[in-house]
C-alpha cells in the first residue's frame, strides 16, 4: 500500500517548541485523513532543529466511493418541502430523483446521491495546506512580503505520495521532492523518493539525526562515556538534556576544561552558569561528591580539528561567566548581609501589603512569636527572619534568583569567619574571634535562610531544625494573613501567589515535625505581627465609626501609640479595621476614596482561613489513605491542632473498622435519627440531666450507668490525649445501647418516660460528638 | 579577501560583504544612543512598505555600564555593526554566516548555533522573533524578524543584524582583554590597540557617568528635550522629533546611572521617553503611507 510523506523545512525552530509540534503534526494529519474518509496502518513523525517531517503507512490510492440514498417527501407533497429535499440532494429537479412506494407511507421521493472518491493525493494536498496555515504556536511571525504564519520562516515543503509528488503551494511556498541536510556538513538540496530514502539520505550523507530519542540517547550515552574515561560523573539534568537535544541535528558530546581556580564558587553558582548561560551540563567528581573542573557541551558539528577548537572556546566563555559570578560573590561578601535589608524597600511584595521590606520586618516579629510557642531558639529564629529576605537584592540573586536563600546563607556563614562551603572550619580567624555569636548559632541562621522557602514541592523536604522552622513558617503565614485580609484567596485553577503550596507547607511543616500549635493561634499570631509592623511603621491612620443614630458614619484621623494596635487603623497604605466592629458599619467607598485598598480583619477571615487549611491537610491525609469523611467529622469539633486532628482521625478510623465499633455506629444512627424525628415533631431539643427515678426497665438502667461511666472514661482520656482509650470507653456502650433497643420502647406512653428516654438518646449522641461529629460520617 | 587582522580590519570586512548584498553602506547617526538598532536607518526604515537595505557602525553608550576601564569585557562605549534587510531575504541566514566566513569564522571548526531569543524593545515599541547567534558558546550577534515597531504591523518584514563588534573581535582574534585588541594592522607603522584608543575614553566617561554628571542640569534637559520633540510631531516632522526622543532617552541614561532615581520614578520617566519615541515613529509611518499610496 502507497505511503506519504510530509517535511515541513524551516530555520531554527525554539528548542522548547518542538515537541509539542511534532506530535501536532502527526495528530493533525491523521484527523485531516481519516476526515476525508480515508484509512491508513500507520502514522509516525520526527521532528529537531529545522524540521517537522511525518510519515503515514498503508494509505489506499484514493477514498472510497459513497453511495447514500436519501428519503425524501411524499408524492404529491408541498411545494416547500419537496424545495427543501432538492436543494438538500443538490438536484435540479424531480426527474433525478426516484420514486419508491411503501405500504405505510405510500408513494415517496429518493434521492440517489453518488460521491465520487478522491485521490488520496487530492486529500493531502488539501490537509497539509489547511493544517500549515492553521498551525498553533506559541509565537509565531511573518517574513519578507508574505502573510503566512511560521515559528520562523519556513523554507521548504517536501510532500510525497508513493512517490510522486504531492502539488501545492502555501504563500509562495510549493512542495516537491526535495530536502536539505546538515547546514555544514551535509548541505543539499537534494530529492528524495519516499520515507526510507528520505531517513536514510538524510541519517547518512545529510548528516541529521531524524530522531529526537535517538539524539537524546546519543548525547546521553557519549556524555557519560566521556566523563567515565576520565573518571567522573556527568551531574544528571533531564531539562537541560530535553534542551540541548532539540540545539542540534548532528549532536557532538564534548568534555571542556574549566579553571579550577572558580571551585572555590558555591557549587550552585557553577552549575546554573553553566546551565542558565551556556546550556553545559556541570560534571562531578565522584570519590568527593564535588564538582570537578570539566564541563561538557553539545556540540552540531565533527569539526575537522575534532572539537579542540570548540572546547577551547567554550572554556573560554564559561570564564568569562564565572568571572562575572566571582565579581558577584566577592562584592556580596564584601558586606554584611543586613546592609541590604534597606534595599528591600525598593523590592515590592504586594501592592497593599507593603514591600519586602515591610514584609521582612512583619515575619521577624512573628518568628519570635512562633519560636517562644514551639520552644525554638529565639534569637536564631528572630535574626534569621529578619534577614531571610536580604539576599533578593544581592547582585549574585539578582544574576540568579533561584539562588535566594542560598546565598544568604553563605553569605551569613562567611560573615561569621567560618567557610561558606564547608561552615564546619573558620576561615577568617579575626571576623571568628570579634562576633557576638557562637559558630552554631551563625549556622543556625545560615540555614534558617536557605530552608524558609522549603518546601518547595511535593517532594521537597520540609525543614526541621528549629530556627528554620520559625521562619519557615513565619514566611507562610504572613503571606497567607496578609492575602486574606486583602481578600485575595485563590479562585478554582488560579492561585498565581502560590497560596495553596504555602498552606499545604505549613501544613507539612507542622506534622512532620509532630509540632504542637493551634493554628487559630498561629493567625492570630500573624495579623497581630502585620497590626504592630504596620503601627511601628509610623503610616498608620484609624477609621472611627459612630455606629449610634439613624446613619453610622465614618471618621479617618492619623494613629496615635494610644491606638489599639488590634483596633482599627490605616497604616502603610491600607485600612485596617479592627475586631469590636460590624462590616456594616465599615464604609468602604470612603476607605477607597482615600485611595488605599482596604484590609480584613482577623475576625473576618480567619475562619475562611482555617477551612483552607483544613482543605490542604485532608489532601495530605487523603494521600495516606485516610477517610475524608472522619477529617469532617474531627473538624467539626473546632479543633484546630493539626498533631490532635490526626491523632482523633487515625483512632477514629481504628474504632470504626472493629466489630464493637461498627455495630455502635449503627445503635448511634438509629439513636440520632429517632431522635432527630421526634425533636422535629416536638419542636424542641433534648438535652439535659437523665431523670434516674423514671428509669423503668433494666436495659434502660444499665444504659444510663454505663453511659455515665464510658463519658468520664472517655472525657478523662481525651484530656490525656489518649483517643485510643477514649475510643475503647465508648466500644462498651455497644452491649448496652443493643440491649436498650431490643428491651426498651422509646415512645412510652407516660411523657415523661418518654422524655426521659429521648434523653437517654441524647446522652449516647453527646458521648460520642466528644471525640468527634460523627454524624458527618458516611454509611 | 583575506580574514581580517585587526578591529578596523573585521569592520571594513563586514561593509564591504554586506555592500556586495546590496546594502547602502551608511555612517552612524550622530546622536548618543544606546543600541544600533536606535538609528533612524532602522527602526523608523522598518517601517512603511519602501524597500530598504542598509549596513553601518553604530557607536553605542550606555552610561551605566562604564567601569573605568578596569573590566576586560564591559564598556560604557562600544560598537555594534548593524545590518537591515527589507523585505528579509528568502537566504538571510546563508548570507549571515557567508558574512562570518568572511571575518574568519570556518565552519568547520567553530559550533554555530541558532538559540531562541526574541528580541523587543519597548521604548520604541518594537519586538520581533529571532535568535541570539552562538559560536563556540559565545553570542556573536542578534539576528532578528522584525514583527511591530511603534505598536504597528510592519509588512514588509524586515531582518535586523547586530553584531557586537568587540567581543566578536575579541573572539576572531583571541584576546582576552577587550583594551588589547589590536584597531589596525598589528604591523603597521603605527600599530594601535584598542586600548590605545579608547581606554581614557572609558576612564573619564566613567568618571563622568558615576560622578560628575549634573543631575539637576539634566532633568532640565530632559524637560527641554520632551517639549522639543513633542512640539516637532505637532510641526509634522518626525524625523527630528525622533532625534529629540533619542536625547532624552539618553539624558534619562545619565540621570539613571548616577543612581539618582527612585523605581517609581524610572517606571515614569521610561514611560515618557516610550510616548516620546512611539510619536515620532507613528508620524513617521504615517508620512510613508502617504507618500507610497
Amino acid at each position: 500500500m502507497p505511503d506519504l510523506l510530509l517535511e515541513l523545512f524551516s530555520e531554527e525552530i525554539p528548542a522548547r517548541m518542538q515537541k509539542a509540534a511534532g506530535e501536532q503534526l502527526t495528530s493533525k494529519l491523521g484527523d485531516a485523513l481519516k476526515a476525508a474518509g480515508l484509512t491508513f496502518e500507520s502514522i509516525e513523525g520526527v521532528y529537531g532543529p529545522r524540521r517537522l517531517a511525518a510519515h503515514v503507512v498503508g494509505l489506499p490510492e484514493r477514498s472510497a466511493d459513497v453511495h447514500e440514498e436519501r428519503k425524501g417527501p411524499k408524492v404529491g407533497a408541498p411545494d416547500k418541502a419537496v424545495e427543501g429535499f432538492l436543494r438538500g440532494a443538490g438536484l435540479k429537479s424531480l426527474d433525478e430523483a426516484e420514486t419508491r412506494s411503501d405500504p405505510k407511507k405510500g408513494e415517496f421521493y429518493v434521492a440517489i446521491v453518488e460521491t465520487k472518491g478522491r485521490a488520496t493525493s487530492e486529500i493531502a494536498a488539501d490537509a497539509v495546506s489547511e493544517i500549515v496555515r492553521s498551525f498553533a504556536w506559541p509565537k509565531s511571525m511573518r517574513s519578507g512580503m508574505g502573510d503566512l504564519r511560521w515559528v520562523r520562516p519556513l523554507q521548504r515543503i517536501a510532500c510525497l505520495f508513493d512517490g510522486t509528488v504531492v502539488p501545492f503551494d502555501i504563500d509562495g511556498v510549493k512542495s516537491g521532492n526535495e530536502t536539505e541536510g546538515h547546514r555544514v556538513m551535509g548541505r543539499g538540496p537534494f530529492t528524495v523518493s519516499g520515507w526510507d530514502d528520505y531517513k536514510s539520505q538524510l541519517e547518512g550523507e545529510g548528516h541529521v539525526r531524524l530522531d529526537a530519542a535517538d539524539r537524546r540517547a546519543l548525547i546521553k550515552r557519549d556524555a557519560e562515556k566521556l566523563c567515565a574515561d576520565v573518571g567522573l560523573e556527568m551531574v544528571e539534568d533531564e531539562g537541560l538534556l530535553t534542551e540541548v537535544t532539540g540545539l542540534a541535528e548532528w549532536p557532538v558530546v564534548i568534555m571542556g576544561d574549566m579553571d579550577p581556580d572558580f571551585l572555590t564558587l558555591p557549587p550552585e553558582v557553577i552549575r546554573l552558569s553553566m546551565r542558565t548561560h551556556q546550556k553545559y551540563f556541570a560534571v562531578r567528581d565522584p570519590k568527593s561528591g564535588g564538582l570537578a573542573p570539566r564541563f561538557i557541551t553539545v556540540a552540531n558539528i565533527e569539526a575537522t580539528d575534532g572539537g579542540v577548537t570548540i572546547a577551547a572556546g567554550n572554556a573560554k566563555v564559561l570564564s568569562a561567566r564565572l568571572s562575572d559570578a566571582r565579581f558577584f560573590w566577592d562584592n556580596d561578601r564584601s558586606r554584611p548581609l543586613g546592609s541590604f535589608i534597606p534595599k528591600l524597600a525598593n523590592v515590592e511584595f504586594k501592592k497593599e501589603l507593603g514591600s519586602m521590606a515591610d514584609k521582612t520586618e512583619r515575619i521577624a516579629l512573628l518568628a519570635v512569636q512562633i519560636a517562644k510557642r514551639g520552644g525554638f531558639d529565639v534569637d536564631q529564629s528572630g535574626v534569621g527572619a529578619k534577614l531571610c529576605k536580604a539576599d533578593l537584592v544581592s547582585e549574585m540573586v539578582y544574576e540568579f534568583p533561584e539562588l535566594q536563600g542560598a546565598m544568604g546563607r553563605y553569605y551569613v556563614l562567611a560573615e561569621a569567619g567560618l567557610d561558606p562551603l564547608d561552615p564546619s572550619s573558620v576561615v577568617d580567624e579575626d571576623k571568628a574571634k570579634t562576633r557576638s555569636y557562637s559558630a552554631d548559632a551563625a549556622v543556625g541562621v545560615a540555614n534558617a535562610i536557605r530552608d524558609h522557602y522549603k518546601p518547595q514541592g511535593p517532594s521537597d523536604s520540609v525543614p526541621d531544625a528549629g530556627p528554620s522552622i520559625a521562619v519557615a513558617l513565619a514566611d507562610k503565614l504572613d503571606t497567607l494573613t496578609g492575602f486574606w485580609a486583602i481578600n485575595e484567596k485563590p479562585t478554582g485553577s488560579k492561585d498565581p501567589f502560590a497560596l495553596r503550596r504555602a498552606a499545604l507547607g505549613v501544613v507539612r511543616i507542622i506534622l512532620e515535625n509532630k509540632l504542637r500549635f493551634s493554628l487559630g493561634d498561629l493567625i492570630a499570631d500573624a495579623a497581630e505581627a502585620g497590626f504592630a509592623q504596620l503601627l511601628s511603621s509610623g503610616r498608620a491612620g484609624v477609621a472611627e465609626w459612630d455606629s449610634g443614630g439613624a446613619s453610622p458614619s465614618m471618621t479617618l484621623r492619623s494613629a496615635t501609640a494610644e491606638d489599639d494596635a488590634l483596633d482599627t487603623m490605616m497604616i502603610n497604605g491600607a485600612w485596617v479595621v479592627g475586631r469590636g466592629f460590624e462590616q456594616e458599619f465599615v464604609d468602604e467607598d470612603a476607605i477607597e476614596s482615600e485611595g488605599v485598598p482596604f484590609i480584613r480583619p482577623v475576625s473576618v477571615y480567619g475562619r475562611d482561613l482555617l477551612a483552607f487549611f483544613a482543605d490542604r491537610l485532608k489532601q495530605v491525609l487523603r494521600d495516606r489513605g485516610e477517610r475524608h469523611d472522619l477529617i469532617d467529622a474531627v473538624f467539626a469539633l473546632g479543633e484546630d491542632d493539626l498533631m490532635l486532628v490526626v491523632s482523633r482521625v487515625e483512632a477514629l478510623g481504628a474504632f470504626l473498622d472493629s466489630e464493637d465499633g461498627a455495630n455502635l455506629m449503627a445503635g448511634y444512627k438509629r439513636a440520632a435519627n429517632i431522635l432527630k424525628a421526634e425533636e422535629k415533631k416536638d419542636g424542641v431539643t433534648y438535652s439535659g440531666a437523665v431523670d434516674a427515678a423514671l428509669l423503668e426497665e433494666t436495659a434502660e438502667r444499665d444504659l444510663h450507668t454505663a453511659i455515665g461511666k464510658a463519658a468520664d472514661a472517655a472525657t478523662r482520656a481525651l484530656s490525656e490525649e489518649k483517643f485510643e482509650d477514649a475510643m475503647a470507653a465508648l466500644a462498651g456502650l455497644r452491649a448496652p445501647v443493643d440491649a436498650f433497643f431490643e428491651q426498651v420502647t422509646v415512645n412510652a406512653d407516660d411523657v415523661d418516660v418518654r422524655r426521659n428516654r429521648l434523653l437517654i438518646l441524647a446522652a449516647i449522641r453527646d458521648a460520642l460528638h466528644r471525640v468527634a461529629d460523627v454524624s458527618k460520617i458516611e454509611g | 579577501m583575506a580574514a581580517p587582522k585587526s578591529f578596523q580590519d573585521l569592520i571594513l570586512t563586514l561593509q564591504s560583504y554586506w555592500a556586495g548584498q546590496g546594502c547602502a553602506i551608511l555612517q552612524p547617526y550622530d546622536m548618543e544612543v544606546g543600541a544600533g538598532t536606535l538609528h533612524p536607518a532602522t527602526v523608523l526604515r522598518a517601517l512603511g512598505p519602501k524597500e530598504w537595505r542598509a549596513a553601518y557602525v553604530q557607536p553605542s553608550r550606555r552610561p551605566a555600564d562604564g567601569r573605568y576601564g578596569e573590566n576586560p569585557n564591559r564598556l560604557g562605549h562600544y560598537y555594534q555593526f548593524q545590518v537591515i534587510l527589507k523585505p528579509n531575504p528568502t537566504d538571510l541566514q546563508d548570507l549571515y554566516l557567508e558574512s562570518l566566513y568572511a571575518i574568519g569564522i570556518d565552519p568547520m571548526l567553530h559550533d554555530i548555533r541558532f538559540v531562541e531569543d526574541d528580541w523587543e524593545n519597548p521604548t520604541v515599541g518594537a519586538w520581533g522573533l529571532g535568535w541570539e547567534v552562538w559560536c563556540d558558546g559565545m553570542e556573536v550577534s542578534q539576528y532578528t524578524y522584525f514583527q511591530q515597531v511603534g505598536g504597528l504591523d510592519v509588512r514588509p518584514v524586515s531582518g535586523e543584524l547586530t553584531y557586537g563588534l568587540e567581543r566578536l573581535a575579541m573572539y576572531v582574534f583571541g584576546v582576552d582583554n577587550v583594551y588589547d585588541l589590536p584597531f589596525n594592522a598589528p604591523d603597521s607603522e603605527a600599530p594601535l590597540s584598542y586600548g590605545d584608543v579608547f581606554l581614557e575614553n572609558e576612564r573619564q566617561q566613567s568618571a563622568f557617568n558615576f560622578e560628575h554628571a549634573n543631575v539637576e542640569m539634566l532633568h532640565t534637559w530632559f524637560e527641554g528635550c520632551e517639549t522639543q520633540s513633542i512640539d516637532l510631531r505637532a510641526a509634522g516632522l518626525p524625523l527630528p522629533a525622533y532625534d529629540y526622543a533619542l536625547k532624552a532617552s539618553h539624558v534619562f541614561n545619565l540621570i539613571d546611572a548616577r543612581g539618582a532615581i527612585s523605581p517609581t520614578e524610572r517606571q515614569a520617566f521610561i514611560g515618557r521617553v516610550r510616548d516620546l519615541a512611539r510619536g515620532a515613529a507613528l508620524l513617521w509611518a504615517e508620512q510613508q503611507e502617504e507618500d507610497h499610496g
